[in-house]
């Protein structure tokens, strides 16, 4: 694990012509992209590479809400709730993915494999309401296509063909 | 860096050897788009972007590429910007060489083969496909019962400025930009114009601030530009967290070479020796766009040493910030590219003093430093010829919910938002009767209802009417829209946002979003509105920036226009509301600790 924290830390500058600017916060997102996560280790390791305290790291992880601290499901899941997500129906298919996944709040289905997140915008709001599999948009969504969409999802999974 | 004022150099030497530079780019960008517009094969370009993917062109790109070079090299095939013109996509256009360019709308994978050998077998063979919808270019036979692409309702009434390039050049091909007489205001700049005279074209052309505040750009950039410091930065602003807006990543996705000119410009005219563009992450296509541009710039000397030969160096990077909506903040934006919490400072000191890592430091917005390399290129008078007096130039966009063209337009201020509603919108969706109220410049911005429909898109004009512009985004609510539970969407975001540092707008929030709850659930008790008054003043006073300053204008802004529908909210009069008919919504639990 730590040994995964440090090369992600140093991969930020290593063999890169033009450096970018390291921080606590740069530092984090790394991780993040590499461990879908922040462990312990990681708010430790991140602390000693950016010559930082324990208390600056965790108080930077712990502000931005994209950063979470248990490992997330094969695949996450984003529904937006923003205004117009929700003037075109938003609720209903959150209530609706809710459902599918068996969970009532931004959390991880009981199989391990779905995590759902609400969303503030995922910026494609021409297409409202949206929904994101890890990042990758898809819009008009219906209560009825969410249920697909999640099904879908599941049985790809099943056969091990995502992520 | 020194500008070219400060230190006399050989200009006529200087001159040639830009010149050179510059021309080769040229020469080289225009033989690579010729190649593609008149070359042997059909051009194949496909709309994308955040919208383009939701819509599905991710799949109609894979289904194109099997017919390019890397599958049986019958056509070339491009992924490019937004069109803007959004109920289209996914959009797939051709081009074939010595005729005319032919327009599909909402393409899916299946019909790709049949669209390509249309083109590929000879159109005349072919009758018109079915998605065919509109052509550019000459008119001919084949396309007469098709309508102009640029005289669509929807295209006819805008001015394309930031504009001009979407959907029309690959993002990721720095030849394109350039084929388009990109970065030749950069050119004439650095060879020869002082950064005095790029600075006073910027303040000629009137240009403000696109961010949401509107204060005068020029003027912004001369607080920044007579300071001797060896480090100065000028900072992009791509935060941009505001839902119902995407006009900001539109750019970066659609022609990210007109930001990074922009950015290099006014580095130039303020003198300053870094540039920072800042995007929040997860937004992968705009990130990649804009990192790859970046690396194409250094590539072709147009960033790093002595840009275009000149004695101009410049530095540019991408930063990203985690979720956080107040890092938009101009403050805050610097507490999180030096690696915090994104929380706003005291001022003073101003940016231009002690800015990021204390620095002298600018902050523009997206679309603000996109307008520099056309206000360089022809002159900040040329500029100030569009749009209105106090509002120059271009309004960039974004009409979204219960309307019958969604989609990302630039109209020339001064339109009314009837017009842009009417002409460009196609008015109210289907199914619906009216328009029944708007929501305007993000969730910090207010409502409208039909009386104002006559405003004129300006700033100032907009202010008047209790509902900024802001970023451009307009959210359309038809009949059935409860205004009551459409401002606690908005409250219970910017609940959800506070980055919690001063407590009127922490908890000022909190307490105005369970007024508003109660409302919708029939449950107000006597003195609530009073409450959301007193608290909502109490943020404006008490809250260091705008999240908390403005945090209770969308309520005022609401009882303002349908003050009514407050009252009979607040007296149980209605059925109750919500999106699930029983007053509840539902939200997010996580708060900052």
């Amino acid at each position: 694990m730590r040994e995964r924290i440090r090369g992600a830390l140093d991969a930020q500058t290593a063999g890169k012509d033009r450096a970018p600017s390291v921080t606590v916060l740069s530092s984090l997102l790394a991780v993040q992209d590499e461990l879908h996560y922040i462990p312990d280790e990681a708010i430790e390791e991140t602390a000693i590479f950016c010559d930082a305290t324990i208390n600056d790291v965790w108080s930077v992880a712990s502000f931005y809400t994209n950063f979470r601290f248990t490992p997330p499901g094969l695949t996450t899941v984003d529904v937006c709730w923003g205004p117009t997500c929700h003037l075109m129906g938003a609720q209903k298919v959150l209530d609706a993915v809710q459902d599918e996944l068996g969970v009532d709040s931004e959390e991880t289905s009981a199989d391990g494999k779905i995590t759902l997140r609400y969303s503030t915008c995922l910026g494609a709001c021409a297409q409202a309401p949206v929904i994101a599999r890890d990042h990758v948009l898809s819009g008009q969504a219906s209560p009825e296509s969410a249920r697909d969409y999640i099904s879908n999802l599941q049985q790809e999974l099943d056969n091990g063909i995502a992520h | 860096m020194v500008s070219r004022t400060e230190a006399p150099v050989d200009t006529y030497a200087v001159a040639m050897s830009q010149q050179t530079q510059y021309a080769l780019l040229r020469a080289e960008a225009i033989q690579r788009w010729e190649s593609l517009t008149n070359g042997e094969k059909p051009w194949v370009r496909v709309g994308y972007g955040a919208s383009g993917q939701a819509a599905g062109a991710d799949a109609v790109f894979e289904a194109l590429r099997a017919f390019g070079p890397e599958g049986s090299d019958q056509i070339n095939v491009s992924m490019v910007g937004a069109h803007g013109l959004m109920y289209l996509e996914p959009v797939v256009d051709v081009t074939v060489p010595g005729t005319n360019r032919v327009f599909h709308a909402n393409v899916t994978p299946a019909m790709v083969p049949d669209i390509v050998a249309h083109y590929v077998d000879g159109r005349e063979n072919h009758p018109l496909h079915e998605s065919a919808y509109a052509y550019s270019g000459p008119a001919d036979d084949y396309v007469s019962d098709l309508q102009n692409w640029d005289k669509l309702p929807a295209n006819a009434s805008q001015t394309k400025l930031l504009t001009a390039n979407f959907g029309n050049i690959d993002p990721n091909d720095i030849f394109h930009y350039i084929a388009n007489d990109g970065y030749s205001a950069l050119n004439k700049a650095v060879l020869s114009m002082s950064s005095e005279e790029v600075l006073e074209e910027v303040k000629t052309s009137g240009l403000r601030g696109r961010g949401g505040a509107a204060f005068p750009t020029g003027l912004k950039w001369s607080f920044l530009a007579p300071s001797k410091a060896p480090v100065k930065y000028v900072l992009c602003n791509c935060e941009e967290g505001d839902p119902g807006a995407f006009n900001d990543k539109g750019i970066l996705e659609s022609d990210p070479h007109r930001l990074i000119e922009g950015l290099i410009l006014n580095g130039f005219a303020t003198n300053s020796t870094h540039g920072v563009v800042f995007i929040r992450q997860g937004h992968e296509i705009p990130i990649e766009a804009t990192r790859n541009a970046i690396d194409q710039a250094y590539e072709h000397g147009l960033l790093g040493e002595n840009i275009l030969g000149s004695e101009f160096s410049f530095d540019m990077e991408v930063s990203l910030t985690g979720d956080s909506y107040v890092a938009g903040e101009e403050t805050a934006m610097m507490e999180a590219i030096e690696g915090k919490r994104s929380t706003p400072r005291y001022k003073p000191p101003f940016p231009a003093q002690a800015g990021l890592f204390q620095k002298p430091t600018n902050i523009n917005n997206v679309k603000t430093l996109s307008y520099v390399p056309d206000i360089v290129a022809a002159g900040g008078d040329e500029f100030k010829r569009i749009g209105t007096e106090s509002s120059s130039g271009t309004a960039l966009v974004c009409l979204t919910g219960h309307i019958k063209r969604p989609g990302m337009y630039e109209v020339a201020m001064g339109l009314t938002i009837r017009q842009v509603l009417e002409e460009i919108g196609g008015g109210v969706a289907d199914g619906s009767e009216r328009i029944k109220v708007l929501q305007t410049g993000g969730p910090l911005g207010g409502v409208m209802g039909e009386e104002a429909f006559d405003t004129e898109i300006d700033f100032d004009a907009m202010a008047k009417s209790g509902a900024i512009l802001g970023s451009g985004g307009i959210i359309v609510g038809d009949e059935s829209t409860d205004v009551v539970d459409l401002i606690r969407n908005l409250v219970a975001f910017n609940q959800f946002e506070s980055c919690g540092k001063c407590f009127p707008c922490r908890l000022g929030n909190t307490h105005m979003l369970d007024v508003l709850d109660r409302m919708c659930k029939n449950e107000a008790k006597p003195g609530d509105m009073q409450l959301l008054e007193t608290v909502g003043n109490n943020m404006k006073i008490g809250s260091l920036c705008g999240h908390g300053q403005l945090g209770y204008n969308p309520i005022s802004s609401a009882i303002n226009y349908f003050g009514d529908e407050f009252e009979k909210r607040f007296n149980g009069e209605l059925e109750k509301s919500g999106p699930f008919g029983d007053g509840s919504m539902i939200l997010p639990s996580r708060t900052r600790p």
